[in-house]
């Protein structure tokens, strides 16, 4: 018998789908949920990505989170991380702050950059990443503070910024999906601003619209985001996530 | 051969006030902590410090040690956000160049090869060319007549870095994951100093270790300190873990200005032999409880 799906398991296949279709990279998932969905995507529809053990070691297998993997197949130093994004052959989901309606996002302080309300991480690989190899983002709180009309800082940049930047900002320069745990949204609006592609189930569309703090662009049919089959559902559960850490990063 | 074992002590008497002082490591993982303590406990001031940053930036900025700060981050990794690193930047209380890693890594890189800079993608469109308005473009001399940021080079006039072994000539080896950034460093430094948590034998290096932990070599090295636990309480893979209890204790006291003083007292104000044996200490009341 299996309990109801919950929202981080959608959350989990929403940030899984980000990385179908990618074949031999590496998948970086920072956090929590989109570590159980790169592991998911490997284990199921996606079975040539590569992925670290979070540090240096590059890992065969389905391992649980906070567990090792059992076969090591490569050597990832930060070294060779640095000089495989150069390359191209990666694609990160990181988690914003802050991002707008072109992608444009902020992990590094909140207000004035001289003097900030709040210091955050710092940049980071975002300036690096986003013009280097595909970047998603997963947001796991849905709000107005977080989708913005307008970042502070920007970190990683979006479509518009790239466009003006010119041919080697934009050359390489690829936004896949956002996942959030209202929905998921793409850059298929016009002139790639940021359009809602799907809500989870329970979800309406104007609570998206209500939590987003700019002009969402919202299709006329909006899809109900897929919910993990049955055999997915026991990779999560017992699998990936035995202990159940998702439901409490991301609540019902 | 040159034998450089030294003391922290002596390291901290080659430094000057005012000097660009790279320090090693990633984060919270292999800082050479013992080396940033005795800078802590010195008269140094105004240090520009260049950093992958972890509690090596939070500590000398505790101290005072620090005018500028060149990073890519600041983090505890395990605690995301660095107490000291975001009181400073909140108050406005010091001068920074926050770059990409890559950009701060090829910034290295081009002082290690006497480069005036290296292009880069990197930064491109983003805000960071804003906040550093020193920052100029390059374009490719060649027929793709590309517009790329020249990255200029981060020269150090020291660094300093924390590794598992070396001989006393400054041959020196990481048996852990990821040497990170420290070879770099060195070569960008005028000087740079090594602390490791043992001084072997130069035979010793080879004799159970393969050949690729071999990744610094003396020709980079002014000095070697034999520091025994020089990274605590981050980590120094494989002879031990970063100390994530005594991390929580310094986070929470960095937060609040008398839990901080508490901490300096029962840690700090002390020369290193002092603070490894009130780290001891804690480990044993710990396993006491």
């Amino acid at each position: 018998m299996t309990s109801a799906v919950t929202r981080a398991e959608v959350c989990a296949i929403a940030c899984a789908e980000a990385w179908r279709g990618d074949g031999e990279i590496l998948a970086s998932p920072i956090g929590l949920i989109p570590a159980i969905g790169a592991r998911l995507a490997r284990a199921t529809f996606e079975p040539g990505l590569l992925l670290t053990d979070g540090e240096a070691l590059l890992g065969q297998g389905t391992w649980a989170i906070g567990a090792q993997p059992e076969v090591i197949e490569g050597w990832l130093p930060y070294r060779a991380i640095f000089d495989l994004i150069y390359n191209g052959k990666r694609h990160v989901m990181m988690s914003p702050s802050q991002i707008d309606a072109y992608g444009n996002v902020n992990i590094s302080a909140i207000g004035d950059f001289r003097r900030p309300k709040a210091a955050l991480l710092g940049v980071r690989g975002a300036p690096g990443n986003t013009v280097s190899h595909p970047v998603s983002y997963w947001v796991p709180r849905h709000t107005p503070r977080a989708f913005v009309s307008r970042v502070d800082m920007v970190s990683g940049i979006g479509y518009d910024r790239a466009a003006a930047a010119g041919e080697p900002a934009a050359q390489y320069h690829e936004l896949r999906r956002v996942v959030t745990n209202l929905g998921v949204l793409d850059f298929g609006g016009r002139s790639h601003r940021m359009r809602l592609a799907s809500v989870h189930p329970g979800v309406a569309v104007d609570q998206v619209r209500a939590a987003t703090g700019f002009e969402l662009e919202v299709p006329h049919h909006v899809p109900v985001t897929r919910e993990p089959s049955p055999a997915e559902l026991l990779l999560i559960r017992s699998v990936i996530d035995p202990d159940g850490r998702r439901d409490r990063e991301v609540g019902p | 051969m040159r034998r450089k074992v030294m003391t922290a002590a002596d390291v901290v008497a080659e430094l000057r006030s005012g000097m660009t002082v790279g320090v090693g490591g990633w984060g919270s993982r292999r800082k050479p902590m013992a080396l940033v303590r005795a800078i802590c406990r010195s008269g140094l001031t105004d240090l520009t410090v260049v950093s992958y940053g972890g509690p090596d930036v939070g500590m000398l900025l505790a101290a005072g040690k620090a005018r500028k700060l060149v990073y890519g981050f600041v983090s505890l990794d395990s605690i995301p956000l660095e107490p000291h690193f975001r009181a400073a930047r909140q108050a406005g209380a010091i001068d920074v160049a926050e770059y990409g890693e890559g950009m701060l890594q090829w910034g290295l890189y081009a002082a290690s090869c006497r480069l005036p800079f290296l292009p880069t993608r990197a930064g491109l469109g983003s805000d960071v060319p804003r906040v550093n308005p020193g920052l100029r473009m390059v374009r490719s001399p060649y027929d793709d007549g590309k517009e790329l940021l020249a990255m200029p080079a981060l020269r150090l006039d020291a660094a300093i870095v924390h590794a598992s072994r070396s001989d006393a000539h400054g041959n020196a080896q990481f048996l852990g994951p990821d040497p990170y950034f420290d070879d770099l460093f060195c070569m960008a430094a005028d000087r740079a100093y090594l602390s490791c948590e043992k001084v072997v034998p130069t035979p010793e290096l080879t004799a159970s270790a393969p050949l690729q932990t071999l990744r610094i070599q003396r020709w980079m090295v002014a000095g070697v300190v034999e520091a025994p636990h020089g990274a605590h309480f981050t980590s120094c893979a494989p002879d031990y873990g970063r100390d994530e209890d005594f991390q929580r204790e310094y986070a929470s006291a960095a937060a609040d200005p008398a839990a901080w003083a508490q901490f300096r007292a029962a840690y700090l104000d002390q020369d290193e032999a002092g603070y490894q044996a009130a780290v001891a200490a804690r480990r044993a009341g710990a396993r006491l409880d």
